[in-house]
């Protein structure tokens, strides 16, 4: 919302600075975001008379001026505009002077070998307007020499308040001038009107149906206008906020809009055929707007409808059709009172947000439905000429009254030290919402209550600690005791509010993590310090790279682009785009990890998933070529992560083949029992790889955060130190296996043989020979109380090469 | 052989193994030395007695002088080998890559401490949210026009007539679960990732808040302000954090307060801290009556304050980001300039900045 410094002083008398009045503003809740004052920027220029005006000797389309601006100096100008002319008077910018419309600095110059010390302005150049076909032209009764922003009344500073959505007072000019007097940074000046009679009959006629979206429709006729250009004074009002100027009609309704938040509307009524209905939208309604799009109104919209259909939509938006123009006679005002609830749903609904909606869904004061259908009425008349009919309203409001009539609230004065943390005596608190006019009821005096049952009410939740508070109607967001809480805090000032500790609780600060929270912590930093990048990908991917982990659950209705369309099942496709990013940027070695969630049917699921590409090791002195990654690689940081996740690693099994986006011989999961799968790894399916243009060589894992198991919580003492008081031994066993035996299955089998004998089993070499596969594992032998005879290690190895055999396997000879 | 000349054969051996033969020629078991000590026993006691000192000196004698010189030669061959043995120490050793921690995660780990401290805990709810949470049990009902102030991610219904999902616009919801699901009081803070559909300089679609809650008996404004104030001066790490708050509006909150840091120009950057300006850094108010009741409790009974800051923006303040955006873009050199290292866990006794 914008209003300039001389608005506000049509509805306060003030004599505070505007900085003081912005400060004010931004302390009780009405953030300023910015002042500007147009005249700072134009201070250099001068009204100037064009004393003479000659052909350039070398230039047809220039002249060469002289000037006076006042400081009895005669000034060479050369000027390029075609109406520059002897005795005109015009606006002056001397040399120095920064040109706001051309972002240039005038200097004294040589133009086609004239020399030229300033210019006479144009309307753009000075970004007063559009208009660039010559230079200003200022009446003859232009004072020579004054500065030119005094002269068209330009100091005038521009606020610019973000207004939240709570306060539809503030969207008129008059709303800042009360909460400013309540601040006591002036006096309200109320607007006077005069009810007019008028003459005959509004036609065409009105109707409003019930349940249409319009409470009222207050309208006039004017007969016999003359639509033009309206005032300067107008015209520069909003311009100053940021309006164009359109016409008399039309400027006069956004005045309105802006004054008062009052939103208007005028009909050219030789466009009307016959009455006006004002009703719910139908199957085939459809008109074109003032905004030039077509739009077509559902059951939910009102509709301003006459017998050629649609022409608007009620409070938000009219039709091209039944608009003012320069030919307008006779125009019908509209005053009306829309349905917030339905406004802000149209609104929504159609994409549309115009000055008049954004009122309209916040709520309008409904006591100014008859002060601006007369003084609108009255201006136009002003500007336009004509007469007025009688005034005509249709439709009703409902049997309880308008809108905000009867807000009435209990409220406690202790309240406000309650909420606010504020303390200030009971008449001071009084005296704040006399100033806003909220008005205390007394639940015994009948006379000042609309609301009889309200006052019963009251009556017998009356004590001597409560208040029967009524927000005036221009406030419906006041909702309840905590609002005018809000209300005396902020005219007292946040800034007394002092600041109190909350309560500590004896001893030192307990550990409030949760064991998800500390798994996903102990992964994150072990990842780190196994070298790995954490990296924050977008929750959202394309359509496409869902596709390749089975689709997504998850579509966005409204995506920001087709690349952030859809919530992804996997974090592999952020995570190889940006890894693919990196290597356009020359990265060579690339470990990445995220932990984030992955949307599925049922739920949101923490994953950690981590991408190892490009150089494992870069080329070295030591070992030559570079290395690559392999899915041990991706294998060796599962293991470690879960290890410091505190899962069971030991149980873990491995099961070939991770599916979908994984390569099936190469990748892998790994599981607690066949159900329970903790974490997949491995190297990434060619036709992923290629149709994500993923980089060569890419080994990746995910860890399923969620399908980690709880420990079982056993205190934090650890169990009593055994260590065995013998060496182990150990023996190594080389067995020839068919090709399709896992290892680890190998592994198990050994150390089964012999649980209480064998502590650990390490494969320490593989290799292919023509009967299959050679493995040679190393078996740690643990004696309990007496050392292994030969005897017993004998019969341990039998048991081992028995297991082994098992399997398929047998010893190497 | 004169004892002096046996010395001199003895120091002037070139080797160790001219010296292990002298050794054996002199001490061995058909040594000289070894016969002299042998030719004692023979001796009539009167003879042994003048021989035998005599014998065994120049024994010792021998012995030291083969030992020293056994020493001096041995050191003169480490030297030789040592002369041999070098290593270009300036070779470069294998690398170990160095992993960084993201700053919205360092930041999270430094807002969980702190606010630990304090004794609130952290908790979570989901992203894909009904619009009861996300709006309605915030006291936004349908057509509220604070549901136009946030531009909303509606979801696809995934059967018909269901009523779309949202992508949480704010950690807000949270609240709400928390409320249902603890008895009071409560002292939360959720963090977490939350999204709008605007995207330019300074916003992305998807970010981070943090939210932060307390439901008690008897809060008010003032336990908010001496909550933000004591955050900020433990998050900052400065004891000038001042702040200011303003009356503003939001549907869920009543009072409503945005809140302002102050901030000072350090060598034309905003630094926290000193009152040069004053910038937006968090919205905050007691927690709207409404809300309170949508989740069960009694407003008469509990009420508290809640707050919500962006943590993206708080990492950007502290540590210097400008650039939003690349919060998402996982560039390997901003990741390396901007994160941090496995062991910068921010602790009290610490410190909570790295």
């Amino acid at each position: 919302m914008k209003f300039t410094l001389s608005w506000l002083k049509d509805w306060l008398d003030t004599d505070a600075d505007p900085a003081t009045i912005a400060d004010t503003l931004t302390n009780i809740g009405l953030e300023v975001e910015g002042i500007d004052n147009p005249a700072e920027a134009l201070a250099p220029f001068k009204v100037a008379r064009v004393l003479t005006a000659e052909k350039h000797p070398q230039a047809d389309k220039l002249q060469v001026l002289t000037v006076d601006d006042g400081s009895g100096e005669t000034i060479q100008v050369v000027c390029a505009a075609p109406n520059a002319r002897a005795g005109m008077l015009g606006v002056f910018g001397p040399p120095g002077t920064y040109i706001p419309g051309t972002d240039m600095t005038l200097k004294i110059a040589a133009i086609r070998g004239v020399e030229s010390r300033g210019m006479m302005c144009s309307a753009r150049e000075l970004q007063l307007g559009e208009d660039h076909t010559g230079i200003i032209e200022l009446p003859g009764d232009a004072p020579v020499g004054m500065a030119y922003a005094d002269y068209a009344c330009l100091d005038d500073p521009v606020f610019e308040v973000n207004v939240t959505p709570n306060r539809p007072d503030c969207f008129g000019v008059d709303g800042f001038a009360r909460d400013l007097a309540a601040v006591d940074i002036g006096h309200f000046k109320p607007k006077s009107y005069q009810a007019v009679e008028g003459v005959g009959e509004p036609e065409p006629k009105v109707i409003v149906e019930p349940d249409s979206g319009c409470y009222v429709f207050w309208r006039r006729l004017i007969r016999g206008v003359r639509n033009g250009p309206s005032p300067d004074w107008l015209q520069q009002r909003l311009k100053a906020v940021g309006l164009r100027p359109i016409s008399a009609l039309v400027d006069i309704t956004n005045f309105f809009s802006i004054d008062q938040s009052r939103p208007l509307h005028v009909y050219d009524v030789k466009k009307l055929s016959g009455d006006i209905i004002v009703r719910r939208g139908r199957k085939g309604d459809k008109f074109l707007a003032l905004n030039g799009k077509e739009y077509e109104p559902g059951p939910d919209d009102c509709v301003i409808s006459d017998e050629s259909g649609a022409i608007g939509l009620g409070g938000v938006i009219g039709g091209e059709s039944t608009g003012v123009d320069d030919e307008t006679i006779d125009v019908l005002l509209e005053c009306a009172w829309f349905d917030p609830k339905a406004i802000a749903g149209t609104a929504r609904r159609h994409a549309v947000q115009t000055d008049a909606s954004s009122r309209f869904e916040r709520g309008i004061d409904p006591a100014k439905l008859s002060s601006a259908i007369e003084s609108a009425a009255q201006m136009i008349v002003d500007f336009c000429g004509g007469e007025m009919s009688e005034p005509r309203i249709s439709g009703e409001f409902s049997p309880d009254g308008y809108p905000n009539r009867d807000n009435v609230y209990r409220y406690r004065p202790n309240r406000l030290g309650a909420l606010a943390g504020v303390e200030l005596p009971a008449d001071e608190q009084a005296a704040i919402l006399s100033r806003l006019e909220f008005f205390r009821l007394d639940p015994k005096d009948k006379e000042s209550w609309l609301n009889e049952d309200q006052r019963q009410d009251a009556l017998t939740q009356a004590d001597c600690d409560s208040w029967f508070v009524r927000a005036p109607t221009w406030r419906p967001d006041i909702d309840g005791e905590a609002d005018i809480v809000e209300e005396i805090a902020r005219i007292n000032g946040y800034d007394k509010i002092v600041a109190t500790p909350l309560d500590r609780a004896p001893g030192v600060a307990r550990s409030t993590a949760t064991r998800s929270q500390l798994i996903e912590r102990q992964m994150r930093r072990t990842a780190a310090a196994r070298g790995l990048n954490e990296a924050i990908t977008w929750s959202f991917i394309s359509e496409k790279e869902a596709a390749a982990f089975g689709g997504s659950e998850w579509q966005l209705a409204n995506p920001i682009s087709e690349e952030m369309k859809v919530m992804r099942p996997s974090l592999l496709p952020g995570l190889i785009a940006a890894a693919q990013r990196n290597l356009n940027r020359g990265a060579t070695a690339i470990r990445l990890f995220e932990i984030g969630r992955r949307y599925l049917g049922d739920t949101e699921h923490s994953t950690l998933t981590l991408l190892l590409t490009g150089d494992k090791q870069p080329r070295h002195w030591q070992w030559g070529g570079a290395q690559d990654y392999s899915a041990f690689d991706a294998k060796a940081e599962v293991l470690a992560l879960l290890e410091a996740a505190g899962a069971p690693v030991a149980s873990l099994q491995v099961f070939p083949d991770a599916g979908h986006p994984w390569h099936p011989g190469r990748s892998a999961t790994l599981r607690l029992g066949p159900n329970t799968v903790v974490a997949a790894f491995g190297e990434l399916h060619p036709k992923l790889v290629a149709e994500h243009d993923a980089p060569g060589g890419t080994v990746a894992a995910e860890i399923y955060i969620d399908a980690i198991p709880e420990p079982r919580a056993t205190g934090r003492a650890r169990p009593a130190y055994t260590p065995p008081a013998l060496q182990p031994v150990t023996r190594d066993f080389a067995f020839i296996v068919p090709p399709d035996v896992p290892a680890e299955n190998l592994a198990r089998a050994i150390r089964g043989s012999d649980k209480a004998a064998i502590a650990k089993v390490r494969l320490f070499d593989r290799f292919e020979i023509p009967e299959g596969l050679s493995l040679a594992f190393e078996v740690l032998l643990q004696p309990k109380d007496k050392s292994f005879t030969d005897e017993q290690i004998g019969q341990i190895s039998k048991h081992v090469v028995a297991a082994a055999e098992k399997l398929g396997a047998r010893l190497r000879s | 052989m004169a004892r002096h000349d046996l010395i001199d054969q003895i120091i002037q051996a070139p080797d160790l193994q001219a010296l292990e033969g002298l050794r054996v020629k002199l001490l061995g078991k058909s040594g000289e030395i070894t016969a002299k000590l042998k030719s004692l026993g023979s001796m009539d006691p009167e003879a042994r007695a003048a021989e035998a000192p005599k014998v065994h000196a120049l024994r010792e004698q021998i012995t030291d002088a083969i030992a020293a010189r056994k020493a001096a030669l041995e050191d003169a061959e480490l030297d030789r080998k040592l002369a041999t043995e070098r290593l270009d120490l300036s070779l470069p050793a294998p690398e170990m890559p160095q992993g960084t921690i993201h700053p919205v995660s360092q930041v999270m780990d430094e807002l969980a401490e702190i606010f630990a401290d304090l004794g609130f805990s952290v908790a979570e709810g989901p992203e894909i949210e009904s619009q009861w949470y996300n709006f309605t049990a915030l006291n936004m009902p349908e057509n509220h026009p604070a549901r136009a102030m946030q531009d909303t991610f509606y979801l696809e219904p995934r059967e018909p007539g269901e009523e779309p999902f949202v992508l949480r616009t704010h950690t807000s919801p949270v609240q709400i679960r928390t409320m249902e699901n603890l008895p009071p009081p409560i002292r939360i803070i959720a963090p977490g990732r939350v999204y709008r559909s605007d995207s330019d300089a300074t916003h992305t679609p998807m970010f981070h808040q943090i939210e932060g809650l307390v439901i008690d008996r008897a809060i008010t404004l003032g336990h908010l302000k001496w909550t933000l104030e004591t955050f900020l001066k433990a998050f900052f790490e400065r004891d000038d954090v001042a702040i200011r708050m303003r009356p503003s509006y939001f549907p869920f909150t009543e009072p409503s307060a945005e809140v302002d840091v102050g901030y000072s120009i350090v060598n034309g950057r905003r630094i926290v801290g000193g009152q040069e300006g004053w910038m937006e850094v968090l919205g905050s108010g007691m927690v709207h009556p409404r809300v309170i009741s949508n989740c069960g409790l009694d407003p008469d009974e509990w009420q508290g304050f809640a707050f919500g800051t962006g943590v993206d923006r708080l990492a950007m303040l502290k540590y210097g980001m400008d650039d939003l955006r690349a919060f998402f873009d996982g560039d390997i050199r901003w990741l390396e300039h901007y994160g941090f290292g496995a062991l910068d866990v921010p602790t009290l006794s610490g410190g909570v900045g790295a």
